[in-house]
């Protein structure tokens, strides 16, 4: 079973784990930033990071550095630094935009973050040692409706993002002030900034996740067309496009280098694997729905919920999901391991849940299961 | 109550026509489409053949034209194959279609419940859940996020 964690009935609008997992930051549906620590099986608060005028819609936390990236719909950002009283320091940073930031995303060497924006634009951040603030430089062309989504490129210099004006784009970040030039990848070899590398059509939808794999050679999107697609740089930008028949997806993430979970209104996550040009459905990773034991219901019982309810079949209860997240899940995390091998993935909803998911026992939990 | 004098004419303006950042759909070259064959369609019903008809009026979708009368032309023929199946044969129908052919299926079942007639809902509603079982949800949902209808 999956380890969940409630945290009230608010909606987890975004969450990010610390290095070692044993905090998480996350933002219920409104302008503070709650720290937890794990603790006795329990999250408890500890801190409470109050700064934004309104909702928050990103967290991002630096594993190696410790910062903590939070953006907020009040087209604010802020880095947050550890104080040695242990007290969250805020610094805000100017992005220039005009809109409400959508997601924010650290790059792998932290030393610059991305945000994107329902202006029509991503703010790439990077610290300027001379005067001590973080500086801010856009990525505007061809960029036609809000940025909803980003990944950066393990090469620290490459960012995919996804958008509204139903396109996912790759894009170079390259920042000399902060790095040395990159050498060439699969997604072309000339990357100054804001260089348009590739942009890929979904099909009708909104792109709401994308997630270049461990390598990043291949990228995956979902869009609100309830479509999977994935690119295939080393195999000249091969697009493959999968229409599924559930729900839309919200969010996705590789989890080795030919698995993807893909989550969302379905409230459950969903296993596909890539292949030499195909995507597959392998499973729902769900199977609370199999465990509820269907217990008897007296004769009475059953006339009383046909006249009251007009309930026709045996379901004793059908007042919850059988899922164990019990609305929309928003937001998928790898908790432990890699986008290359992840041992445990997270996912926070609608319903005010975290659910720690094992891969270990749902490969045992459902028969010839195999993630890799 | 006081009348105002000063025109109110600014009002009735739609002022999103004048936001210079409106998201324009790209137009993607459709003025070759016809959409379905109407001779082949009407000889292939005429014979009996409804699995032909039904396989002939899913072909050239009017999706990328503005012509309207097109589109109501292609939706009254599809209409008419729907409607000449029996109940019993419509699931063997929709299990011959391809993914692409459930989901354009579905797309004209949802354009005929815009516009009810007679007996077109019944038998719209007897496809609608043999298309749902084929194609899940999920066809509907493109239903409702595409960009270019039929």
């Amino acid at each position: 079973m999956p380890d969940n964690y409630s945290f009230g009935i608010e909606p987890v609008s975004c969450h990010a784990f610390n290095k070692d997992r044993t905090q998480v930051a996350l933002s219920l549906n409104d302008s503070e930033v709650q720290i937890h620590k794990f603790a006795a099986g329990k999250w408890a608060l500890t801190d409470t990071l109050a700064e934004h005028g309104q909702r928050v819609t990103g967290i991002d936390w630096a594993p190696n550095s410790n910062r903590i990236v939070t953006c907020g719909a009040d087209r604010n950002a802020y880095v947050w630094t550890k104080q040695s009283d242990n007290k969250w320091k805020p610094t805000l940073v100017v992005l220039r935009i005009n809109r409400a930031a959508t997601s924010v995303r650290w790059s792998p060497q932290e030393n610059k973050f991305a945000v994107s924006s329902g202006a029509r634009m991503i703010a790439i951040c990077y610290f300027e040692q001379e005067n001590d603030w973080w500086i801010s430089k856009q990525i505007k062309k061809p960029i036609r409706s809000t940025v909803t989504c980003l990944d950066w490129h393990p090469n620290n210099v490459l960012l995919a993002c996804g958008s509204t004006d139903f396109k996912a784009r790759v894009y170079s970040a390259y920042i000399k002030d902060v790095e040395e030039k990159p050498s060439a990848t699969s997604w072309g070899s000339k990357m100054p900034f804001g260089n348009l590398m590739a942009e890929f059509s979904s099909g009708g939808g909104w792109v709401h996740s994308i997630s270049f794999s461990a390598n990043g050679e291949r990228l995956a999107w979902v869009g609100h067309d309830s479509s999977v697609c994935v690119v295939d740089a080393a195999n000249g930008q091969q697009l493959t496009t999968v229409k599924t028949d559930v729900l839309p997806f919200m969010s996705i993430t590789w989890v080795t280098d030919n698995s993807l979970v893909a989550a969302g209104f379905d409230c459950c996550p969903m296993l596909y694997t890539y292949s030499s040009g195909n995507i597959n459905f392998v499973s729902k990773l769900d199977d609370t729905a199999k465990q509820q034991v269907a217990g008897k219901v007296s004769a009475m019982a059953r006339f009383k919920a046909m006249d009251s309810r007009a309930a026709t079949d045996d379901s004793a209860n059908e007042t919850t999901l059988g899922t164990v997240h019990q609305n929309t899940i928003t937001q998928l995390s790898i908790h432990s391991g890699t986008k290359s091998k992840c041992t445990k993935f997270a996912t926070s909803g609608v319903d005010g849940q975290l659910v720690v998911w094992d891969v270990k026992s749902l490969e045992s939990a459902f028969a010839g299961l195999r993630i890799a | 109550m006081s009348k105002n004098v000063s025109s109110d004419r600014f009002r009735k303006v739609d002022v999103d026509e004048y936001d210079e950042n409106k998201f324009v759909d790209e137009e993607e070259g459709g003025e070759n489409q016809q959409g379905p064959d109407e001779g082949e369609v009407d000889s292939l019903i005429r014979q009996g053949n409804v699995m032909g008809a039904l396989q002939a009026v899913l072909k050239n979708p009017p999706m990328n034209t503005k012509n309207q009368a097109l589109k109501d032309r292609a939706e009254g023929l599809v209409l008419k194959v729907l409607s000449s199946f029996k109940s019993g044969d419509i699931e063997k129908a929709v299990q011959s279609l391809d993914k692409n052919g459930v989901d354009l299926l579905m797309k004209y079942i949802y354009k005929g419940f815009e516009q009810p007639t007679e007996n077109s809902s019944a038998v719209l509603l007897q496809w609608h859940e043999k298309a749902l079982s084929a194609g899940g949800v999920g066809s509907i949902v493109r239903v409702l996020t595409a960009r270019k209808t039929v």
